[in-house]
């Protein structure tokens, strides 16, 4: 369910690193939590973040959910075609669906996050 | 120590399970909030028919020779323009004309009545009525609730739905007539209400008889609906939610319910000496419908802002599926309630712009 070559964040975002680049998007534990998404708003190219900073939001018809970063670093893309169709977050969370690229400088902020296993661990947990 | 509060399961529960229904806490009873999702079954009402178990809301039987003088002066609305088989919404209010539920009242016969109260507060509902009837001989009143289940079904094909399997003539109800009889072979009373904006029945059945009942509609084309779908759907027929356009601190001159307050109706009731002076002032603030003009969802809580300062708050939000854009309601000051006026509303520290629109946004074709 949950690609195994991908990080995952306690609040359902799911990382994947490509160099010195994150991919970031939600996983889909959370567009299923969200229901079907009809707004998302995405930071701008070129904005620079820190760890934990708020990059965007999801909204649903009943709920909103802040976009978070974990890691520091400069937005170099982010995915217009889920800002075009905001159903792609719910179609495919873990592909089409993802969000926002970041170059990041330090990779010490990602030896926290969760690998594939310890992800759905914690989703079953109930903890989630 | 606090004690574990067990959630109340309503006689639907397990037909919920069988359709796949996402639950959650609701009032302190596990609802579902949606099926398939909130936007098709929402589409689903409003083009077809959708099927709401409603079962946690509250019944209150009030009967005996003074029970319409008693709800007479209890209540703002006209009882004793009610005929039996007829229902009219009306309030519980306080002394100071304000809010302690928005109710149903259901004439069964010149003696009896039932009071239809919100899930959230019908203990408190029922205990208001009843200290209100205390010492009063001719006014016994029950509390019924465990006695109900209750199916909404509404779309404009609920009739198609609902004839072939319930008695003849519900057809010829009139909005907000009801009439006892049977559905798929159960007693039910059967009630042209509902709370969507569409065409369709309230069907009170004995808890025992409610999953049959729900399992024929189903096979008869009716699409489960959960709580997510009903309130898109009561908000673009801007249909008030207690807790939201209404609450304690709310007369219903400030929520657009002046007709549901008859001063004239010839007698005092609870509230009346605050809600004539309100009329007579007018409103310090009123509530209208507003459409986003910009990204984003605004809701609950969120605030109107003008000149740099908070002057009033969205009581409902959510993005309309029929529309598909975002929709409101809010307070205002009265200078800012006409439609056209350009509002900014404060989203989690950004500003949406907004436009004040006539409400209801949905009204049915007919």
């Amino acid at each position: 369910m949950y690609p195994s070559e991908n990080l995952y964040t306690r609040e359902h975002e799911w990382v994947r690193v490509e160099d010195d680049v994150c991919v970031l998007g939600i996983t889909e534990f959370a567009q299923h939590e969200l229901g079907e998404v009809v707004f998302v708003e995405l930071p701008e190219v070129g904005q620079v973040f820190d760890t934990g900073d708020e990059l965007g939001t999801i909204e649903s018809v009943k709920a909103v959910a802040e976009i978070y970063t974990p890691v520091a670093g400069e937005v170099i893309e982010v995915n217009e075609s889920v800002s075009d169709d905001p159903e792609l977050l719910n179609e495919d969370p873990h592909g089409e669906g993802w969000l926002i690229k970041i170059r990041f400088s330090s990779a010490s902020d990602l030896k926290d996050l969760m690998k594939a296993n310890q992800y759905e661990e914690y989703v079953k947990s109930g903890e989630a | 120590m606090a004690e574990a509060q067990t959630l109340k399961k309503t006689p639907l529960y397990d037909c919920h399970l069988e359709a796949g229904a996402k639950m959650v806490d609701f009032a302190g009873w596990i609802m579902p909030v949606q099926y398939q999702g909130v936007i098709d079954e929402h589409r689903a009402v409003r083009t077809g028919a959708g099927l709401f178990d409603v079962s946690h809301m509250g019944e209150v039987r009030v009967k005996g020779a003074g029970a319409e003088a008693f709800l007479q002066r209890l209540t703002p609305n006209d009882v004793t323009k009610l005929t039996p088989g007829r229902a009219h919404y009306s309030g519980l209010l306080t002394e100071q004309g304000t809010y302690v539920d928005d109710i149903l009242i259901y004439r069964l016969a010149a003696d009896e009545f039932l009071v239809v109260v919100n899930a959230s507060n019908a203990e408190r509902d029922f205990q208001w009525i009843a200290d209100a009837a205390f010492g009063k001989p001719e006014v016994v009143v029950t509390n019924e609730s465990d006695q109900f289940a209750l199916l909404a079904l509404q779309g404009p094909k609920a009739l198609e739905i609902l004839a072939p399997l319930a008695t003849p003539g519900v057809g010829e109800l009139k909005y907000y007539g009801f009439r006892q009889g049977e559905v798929a072979g159960v007693p039910a009373l059967i009630s042209r209400t509902g709370y969507t904006g569409e065409d369709g029945f309230e069907l009170y059945v004995a808890p025992g008889d409610a999953p049959a009942v729900w399992r024929r509609l189903v096979e008869a084309g009716a699409v489960p609906a959960g709580l997510g779908a009903r309130d898109t759907l009561r908000l673009e027929a801007a249909m008030a939610l207690y807790g939201h356009e209404i609450d304690e601190t709310t007369t219903p001159f400030e929520a657009g319910l002046d007709w549901v307050v008859k001063l004239g109706k010839g007698c005092d009731f609870q509230g009346r000496d605050t809600l004539a002076a309100q009329k007579a002032q007018g409103v310090p603030r009123k509530l209208v419908g507003f459409e986003v003009e910009g990204r984003g969802i605004a809701r609950q809580g969120h605030g109107v802002v003008s000149e740099g300062a908070q002057v009033g708050s969205v009581t409902s939000g959510t993005w309309s599926p029929t529309f598909e854009k975002a929709l409101g309601l809010a307070y205002v000051p009265p200078e800012l309630a006409a439609p056209g006026t350009k509002l900014a509303i404060d989203v989690r520290g950004k500003t949406l712009p907004a436009v004040v629109v006539e409400t209801p946004f949905y009204r049915r074709p007919r």
